[in-house]
């Protein structure tokens, strides 16, 4: 954990991590857990049943006409099914496999460059790329941004892609530009990546290591050079973000005819230390903590994704998923408390904002539950979910809580609106 | 899904940078000491006992209010601890117990906790505590009154006071080098120029105060000055003499910069020091009392909500109606 420095005039500038790790691969584990998302209002018959047969890349889906599906990542037997309900109240349907050991692969993939393959089998993939976007009638997609940077502190993933898998992104963008008619496409990466992404056929823009420059919102204001209203997402601006990681998996199935099944992951120690892995989707944690000798106590955090934006879980036998781009593992000694100290208007949080909310009156309507107004007179969609505000805070507040907290109940209240209509 | 392990679980970021309210408030009262220090030197054991008593005067009163209200104990923040001695330093080494006891119960109480505790007041609180104090009690305040029995072997007079009894001519007296190495009669903390200056340049180095208010009270304090000096060199005394003299640096650095009074957007900050150092001039030359540091920072803590909406627009904020 980055202290604040001796001399606190400057403000603190957390760094990415920029030099990928090598990687280690871990063995097929005996069992996955897949998280299979269950629509809002509640799960059809389910075309799965504890027992089956399961094959390497095949799809599995609640109904063969849903739009959720996962990709099972080894072959052997559906051994459970349960229901896991994540942070935010999403639910899932958590499907278990016990692998065979040996992969069978599934034949339904047949490399047919339309939009309804990307769909039907690429929204599970590695890097976790969401392609209803191109299919919403009331977006107009221009320009495919693969992201080349890691979005969170520490974390490698997807440059370890960029340096390594340069062929397969560069496949990739064939695919994409053919599959969704998007003729620009851009990657952007650090400085010492972009020998390599010059090789990928992408337009390289360059993004600077210093955090939270990497997150698609500063990428859109700096790179691309649209700001994106508070509010809206990069696809409102007819722009949409793909992880470097998505698009070489991409490639590697076009040209191998299987889709990928592995996740290349951060796993960050209790001292710090980095290691890139190589696992198979749904590999329990518990496996990938092993493998890199990294060992829990009580209290500990097990922190999946980056340590300023990561989510914090509760078990090690919760599985990676295709969007798991880092394992953190905090020391009870390390973790950042909180407290429920008021603001003492220090304005820290306003001078590091990247967005210039005035955090500081912020948090006070959001402590008062007074979402509307934060979001009308103080900019509460305007905030890009750095967590940098909490990062700095003398009171110790848990401000992006605060924030992540207001925005949900805001989208509750719209969503009740809607429905009153 | 079961574990062996019991995980903690919140909300990211997991990192935090370590600074605390104690760690601030502690940095705060380490700047403070040379000043504290060198009043403690010059005026013996009673300016000891007038910082003693104010500050564990405004701690009792503290924990007594927690106590009352029944709310969790905030004496380890070092808040009280940071009130109390710097009204301890405004006040002169004669002060009554009961003046320091009252003067702090005006600090913690009705300045800061009736409000809701620390980062609710409005006012900054020892200058509040001052404010009242100046106004109810003449004689505690009028320094040359109440250091009429010490003489450490510089002019013992107050030079504010000077200035405003007897114009220009009295003040020739004192050497601008007296003044600035605290070769001055006043309140205990706040005459050693040095030692206030270096600890104000601690706290601005480490990032425990905000330096634009610093820098542009002494700059309003600097140009009013030297405006009515080239006006009338006779009447008015110099910018240089008006930084030395006073409340002036020891409101610089530790007053007006309070944290939860003052605003904390960039162009309101240059805006609330530059303004309370005008009035503060103001109220030293034309106005009724010597010196003017607590009346104009209140006056300016009143103006900070409505400065601190002078604020750049949000990246992404959608304007309606524009």
């Amino acid at each position: 954990m980055i202290k604040r420095s001796f001399l606190g005039l400057v403000k603190p500038r957390l760094e990415y991590n920029v030099v990928p790790d090598p990687i280690q691969e871990l063995p097929v584990p005996g069992r996955v857990t897949l998280l299979l998302k269950e629509p809002q209002n509640g799960g059809g018959a389910s075309a799965l049943k504890v027992g089956d047969a399961v094959k390497t890349g095949q799809r599995l889906a609640a109904s063969p006409d849903s739009a959720e599906y996962v990709i099972a990542s080894v072959t052997g037997t559906m051994s459970a099914m349960a229901t896991y309900v994540d942070g935010y109240g999403q639910k899932y349907a958590a499907i278990t496999i016990d692998a065979s050991g040996q992969d069978d692969w599934d034949d339904e993939f047949n490399k047919e460059l339309s939009l309804d393959t990307a769909l039907k089998f690429f929204e599970y993939a590695p890097g976790n790329p969401s392609f209803k976007p191109f299919a919403d009638p009331e977006k107009t997609i221009r320009t495919i941004v693969i992201n080349g940077m890691d979005q969170d502190l520490l974390l490698t993933a997807n440059q370890y892609v960029v340096q390594n898998e340069a062929a397969e992104i560069k496949s990739g963008v064939q695919a994409l530009k053919k599959m969704t008619g998007v003729d620009r496409i851009v990657i952007t990466v650090p400085d010492s990546l972009v020998q390599q992404a010059n090789t990928t056929g992408a337009e390289v823009k360059t993004v600077s290591p210093t955090y939270p420059d990497g997150l698609p919102h500063m990428i859109m204001k700096e790179v691309v050079g649209q700001v994106v209203p508070g509010g809206n997402t990069p696809e409102d601006q007819g722009v949409t973000f793909i992880n470097a990681e998505a698009a070489a998996a991409l490639g590697a199935a076009f040209e191998t005819g299987q889709l990928r099944v592995t996740k290349v992951v951060t796993v960050v120690g209790k001292d710090g230390k980095t290691t890139n892995v190589r696992t198979r989707i749904g590999t329990p944690l518990r496996d990938v903590l092993q493998a890199c000798n990294v060992s829990l106590n009580d209290r500990d955090r097990l922190v999946l994704g980056g340590a300023m934006r990561g989510a914090a879980t509760y078990s090690e036998d919760l599985p990676v998923e295709p969007r798991t781009d880092g394992i953190v593992v905090q020391d009870e000694a390390d973790s950042a408390q909180t407290t429920d100290y008021p603001c003492i208007n220090c304005g820290e949080c306003i001078r590091i904002c990247p967005v210039k909310i005035p955090v500081n009156m912020l948090v006070r309507f959001l402590e008062a539950r007074l979402y509307e107004d934060a979001a009308a007179m103080y900019d509460l969609h305007c905030c890009i979910e750095c967590g940098l505000c909490s990062y700095v805070c003398v009171s110790r507040i848990p401000i992006f809580q605060y924030i992540k907290l207001g925005k949900y109940e805001l989208s509750l209240i719209e969503t009740a609106e809607a429905a009153n209509e | 899904m079961s574990s062996q392990q019991k995980l903690v679980v919140a909300h990211a970021p997991y990192w935090h940078d370590g600074s605390k309210i104690s760690t601030k408030n502690y940095n705060i009262m380490i700047a403070a000491l040379p000043a504290v220090l060198m009043g403690i030197s010059q005026y013996g054991a009673p300016a000891l006992a007038v910082i003693a008593f104010a500050m564990a005067f405004a701690m009792i009163w503290e924990v007594i209010w927690n106590l009352i209200l029944g709310k969790p104990a905030s004496i380890g923040d070092g808040s009280a601890a940071v009130t109390g001695m710097l009204l301890g330093m405004l006040m002169p080494a004669t002060a009554p117990w009961w003046v320091i006891a009252l003067g702090t119960f005006i600090a913690i109480i009705v300045g800061k906790q009736i409000f809701g505790g620390i980062g609710f007041n409005p006012l900054n609180p020892p200058l509040l505590a001052l404010a009242m104090l100046v106004i109810s009690f003449k004689g505690v305040f009028d320094f040359d009154e109440a250091l009429r029995h010490y003489d450490l072997g510089f002019v013992m007079t107050y030079p504010l006071a000077d200035l405003k009894a007897f114009g220009t001519g009295a003040i020739g007296k004192f050497s601008l080098g007296d003044l600035f190495m605290g070769r001055q009669a006043g309140a205990i903390g706040s005459t050693f120029g040095l030692g206030l200056i270096v600890g104000g340049l601690y706290l601005m180095l480490r990032g425990h105060m905000r330096w634009e208010i610093s820098l542009s009270f002494l700059a309003g304090v600097f140009i009013t000055a030297l405006l009515f000096n080239l006006s009338d060199p006779a009447k008015y005394a110099s910018p240089v003499f008006h930084l030395l003299t006073g409340y002036t640096l020891i409101a610089a650095f530790f007053l007006v910069p309070e944290d939860s009074s003052s605003p904390a957007n960039f162009i309101p900050m240059l805006i609330f020091g530059a303004m309370a150092g005008l009035g503060t001039v103001l109220i030293r030359n034309i106005g009724a009392y010597v010196d003017g540091v607590p009346f104009a920072i209140l006056l300016m803590n009143l103006a900070n909500p409505l400065l601190d909406k002078i604020r750049p627009k949000a990246i992404g904020k959608v304007v309606e109606n524009a």
